[in-house]
């Protein structure tokens, strides 16, 4: 979402609904629980919280350490610098991906930059802007606490990075450059050309190599972490299936960190990797730590379209093209089918710049996406009809190309003309490219403290797999620097708190509540290869991400949600009674894989519908058809939804029980936007 | 269109494997070489075949996880990775052979999986910068020349892959050596090991089993980021001077 638009104190709720008069769309399908009234974050100043806490963490001798250790699930940017700096400090780690190696994570995958707030360009950036910028972001439904936080320690990120080797652009006198990205009004982007995620991953990745060489960490590549383990109330350590020989293996600790990613695969079709899953954080879950705000997912408005059924996952592109493409349909459905080189400009509707006169094709990415769904919806969208509707949109670069020359703009995106034609086969330079919005990043995720805690004792979870930094929408830029931030500074100093009071007891391996979750998880293969029905796990996946798009994607509606989770419990039931797993459980199975993380996302998009159903309001990037201005615009309700949504598991086939935490600004004015 | 398949199935490590032909009718343009292999498995499913075990993650290009041998080029007849390689490159009745990367320091896992870690543990021995989390300085009291800051991302774009490995005559991972030794060495940063990493480095690579570089240039031609052949001549450069400097 951008964030230089201006917007209006808002001094009274516009909603029609009466404050106190909340309507509550999710009776029925929820149990109301306790609120949570402590994030442990320090009184204080908000500018002095951090330094609080770090010096109350208790410290842990450096002879004691290697005596503690520390399961991280993930090796991700906020993984593999964890581990990494866990090593350093002298912990024995264990670190999991379920890649051929740590390097792959898909954090590598982000292309445009990290914030920090260095203000190198001396154009007014501070710690307070970014942290300002990130709240208003996230459309004031993120913890004041822990946004400063993370806009503190950002220059920290840099500086490591750049230590590390890490190749960022450059000016000619050889200091670092910066742009401004995603409508700030600042240059605070630091870039590695369109390969940021690489190059900081390579670094973190790096880090993790030497200290594996160090015999501090030990990594377990091809392992998949299935279940968690939790003795006294503590999480002691995971259940883990590896992947090549099948063997189910236990591994204990004193501390389990979960980097685990987003769940973006609900949907089936996203810009996530292919294995990207929420089995790690799901099991968690289920075993007692809270989701909060599951439904809050942000999508991208410029991505390549869907091709046909065969489409496995989705590309995004840059949305800096926006700064030059027009975006637009044809005004008569007849037309949608020609070329669009046919199609004259009178018979052309640019719709963002007759909507939204003033942003026109630079509105945020949520308004954006919605305007694209609208078109489609409406018998408008071209490209190839696919489940006969076509759905995309028109980004024409050909006013830019008469205006700049084909060679500056060949300068400014040929990479991503380049990637657009060879997935197309169409050449951009000559025909208007085709976008279609796209699930890009979840903000929602597992619940964490201050201390990135969560609500089972020694669980800390770091990165796009807790709920914390951005609220209901993510700024461009800023998941790789909350990524670095947890990993490389922030739980590095809350987990030593926790640590100081171990080496907890040991565990032996045939403890009652290790041998109960190692019996689950062969309970659960052992169905998958036993079942023997007719539907392949990818089938069911697909049609799970077409409920979860259509009823859950860019608009939500009260009579959409519920008939989605009708919708998706019917569809659970037939995939545990018909799924088809071939080959065996003690080898490499990737049918097999997916079909654990299938199951797992079946009860995710459960949640998710019910928490957006609880949430009558649009915010960032949840939209809901109630909650909208007579012009069609999000409208927030901040007198009756000012909170975090945290769900308990309630058991299976038990409702999920809400527990709220309140959002209290101090530091900002909660402010309405606008965009026309 | 419509193609015939020649497929490397290997159930384990351990097992001798063989080529399985398979035809596969109805095939887009517009897939990719990937989602064709998916729309296969999705028959063999259907059939009571188990499925080809073959690896890939991001679908983008970047994460480095796919590669196969497509009629013996890695990655096929595109300079790009498998998972951006489209059905558009071939034609109807084409027949196409699918093999692993080929390389003994690449044992396989399983039909088109193999296993990689030899990689990750020549980064171990050096592939790297010794910097504790917190004990960098300012980033801008590092100054880097913009045309070494830009040889070292050009060099430093390497996924991973193993297609030089797998295109190489020899099977030698010098340039995915040489592109780490290069991006390094560029920086200031990298001064102080220069020397024993690139000597740990290629310590670590002969042990693993590749052979040896006799500049060839099938790696350069097989990568899919385009790094450089001269990343080689940069790798034996430094291992000279460290030789010199008495390592």
């Amino acid at each position: 979402m951008t964030n230089d638009m201006p917007d209006t104190t808002l001094a009274a709720d516009p909603s029609p609904d009466a404050p106190g008069d909340a309507t509550d769309d999710a009776v029925g399908y929820y149990t109301p629980g306790d609120p949570i009234r402590d994030t442990k974050a320090p009184e204080g100043p908000i500018a002095e919280r951090w330094q609080t806490r770090k010096f109350e963490a208790r410290l842990v001798n450096p002879a004691n350490r290697r005596k503690l250790s520390v399961i991280i699930v993930g090796t991700g940017l906020a993984g593999a610098s964890a581990a990494a700096t866990l090593g350093e400090a002298g912990y024995e780690v264990k670190s999991f991906c379920y890649q051929d190696s740590p390097r792959r994570a898909h954090s590598i995958a982000a292309q445009g930059g990290i914030n920090a707030a260095k203000n190198y360009k001396e154009d007014g950036d501070s710690v307070h802007r970014l942290f300002y910028d990130t709240v208003k972001g996230g459309d004031y439904r993120s913890r004041e606490s822990n946004v400063y936080r993370l806009a503190e320690v950002s220059t920290n990120i840099i500086d490591q990075c750049v230590a590390q080797g890490v190749p960022f652009a450059r000016e000619y006198g050889g200091l670092l450059d910066n742009r401004s990205f995603g409508g700030v009004q600042v240059s605070r982007t630091f870039y590695a050309r369109g390969q940021t995620g690489q190059q900081l991953l390579i670094g973190a990745y790096q880090a993790l190599e030497r200290q594996v060489a160090a015999g501090t960490v030990t990594t377990y590549t091809r392992h998949e972490m299935l279940e968690l383990i939790v003795v006294d109330g503590k999480a002691r350590g995971i259940i883990a299936r590896d992947m090549v020989t099948g063997e189910v293996q236990t591994h204990l600790a004193d501390v389990v960190v979960l980097a685990s990613g987003g769940y973006g695969n609900v949907f089936y079709l996203s810009t996530n990797a292919m294995g990207c899953n929420v089995t790690a954080t799901w099991r968690a879950h289920r075993k007692g730590a809270y989701m909060a705000n599951p439904c809050y997912t942000q999508i991208h408005p410029t991505c390549i379209p869907v091709s046909g059924s065969h489409q496995s996952k989705l590309t995004l592109m840059s949305e800096s093209l926006r700064n030059d493409g027009r975006i637009w349909v044809p005004k008569k459905k007849a037309d949608c089918a020609k070329d669009p080189r046919e199609i004259p400009e009178e018979d052309r509707d640019y719709y963002l710049e007759r909507i939204y006169p003033s942003f026109g094709n630079l509105v945020p990415r949520d308004i954006a996406s919605r305007a694209a769904k609208y078109q489609c919806d409406d018998g408008r969208g071209v490209g190839p009809e696919v489940d006969g509707v076509r759905r995309g949109v028109y980004l024409d670069f050909a006013d830019a190309i008469a205006r700049l020359g084909r060679d500056a703009v060949e300068e400014k995106y040929g990479n991503l003309f380049d990637m657009y034609a060879r997935i197309t086969g169409e050449d951009p330079y000559s025909l208007p490219m085709r976008i279609y919005p796209a699930v890009h990043y979840v903000m929602g995720g597992l619940w964490v403290d201050y201390d990135l805690q969560s609500t089972i004792p020694g669980l800390f979870v770091t990165g796009e797999a807790n709920f914390s930094d951005h609220g209901a929408n993510r700024l461009g830029a800023s998941a790789l620097m909350q990524g670095l931030a947890d990993g490389y500074f922030v739980l590095p100093h809350t987990i030593r708190d926790y640590l100081a009071d171990g080496p907890f007891e040991k565990l032996a391996a045939d403890h009652p509540a290790v041998l109960e979750a190692e019996q689950s998880v062969k309970s659960r293969i052992d169905h998958f290869m036993t079942v023997g029905g007719s539907r392949s796990v990818d089938s069911y996946h697909r049609e799970l991400g077409h409920i979860m798009w259509e009823y859950c994607g860019m608009e939500r509606s009260e009579d959409g949600l519920k008939k989605a989770i009708d919708l998706i419990r019917t569809l659970k039931d037939d995939f545990y009674r018909n799924v088809k797993v071939l080959g065996t459980a003690d080898s490499l199975n990737q049918s097999l894989e997916k079909a654990g993380r299938v199951a797992d996302f079946f009860e995710l998009g459960e949640l998710m519908c019910i928490d957006a159903l609880n949430r009558r309001e649009s915010c960032g990037g949840h939209f809901r058809a109630e909650s909208q201005t007579e012009d069609g615009e999000a409208l927030r309700h901040d007198d009756q939804f000012a909170y975090v949504a945290a769900w308990e598991f309630g058991g299976d086939d038990e409702q999920p029980i809400l527990h709220k935490e309140d959002l209290v600004y101090t530091a900002i004015e909660m402010k309405q936007r606008s965009y026309k | 269109m419509k193609l015939t398949l020649n497929i490397w199935r290997q159930a384990s490590e351990a097992d001798k494997g063989a080529m399985h032909t398979y035809d596969l009718d109805n095939v887009s343009p517009d897939m990719s070489f990937l989602e064709m292999l998916d729309v296969l498995n999705e028959e063999l499913n259907a059939s009571g075949e188990e499925p080809i075990a073959f690896d890939s993650d991001c679908r983008e290009g970047i994460c480095g996880m796919c590669g196969l041998m497509i009629n013996g080029e890695p990655h096929g007849p595109e300079v790009t990775t498998t998972c951006q390689l489209h059905m558009r490159s071939f034609k109807d009745g084409d027949e196409i052979t699918i093999e692993p990367w080929r390389s003994s320091a690449f044992p396989v896992v399983k039909d088109l999986c193999v296993d990689r870690s030899s990689f990750d543990r020549i980064i171990q021995q050096g592939g790297y910068i010794s910097v504790n989390t917190g004990s960098a300085p300012e980033a801008h009291s590092i100054q880097v020349p913009k045309e070494a800051a830009d040889r070292a991302f050009d060099v430093a774009t390497c996924i991973g892959c193993g297609a030089c490995v797998a295109a190489c005559p020899n099977g030698s991972a010098s340039l995915f050596m040489g592109a780490k030794i290069t991006h390094l060495g560029e920086l200031p940063q990298g001064q102080a090991e220069r020397d024993t990493r690139v000597v740990n480095m290629v310590g670590q690579h002969d042990h693993e089993g590749f052979g040896g570089c006799t500049n060839i240039g099938e790696c350069t031609a097989a990568c899919p980021k385009e790094i450089p052949l001269d990343v080689i001549s940069q790798l034996n450069r430094d291992l000279r001077m460290a030789m010199k400097h008495g390592h």
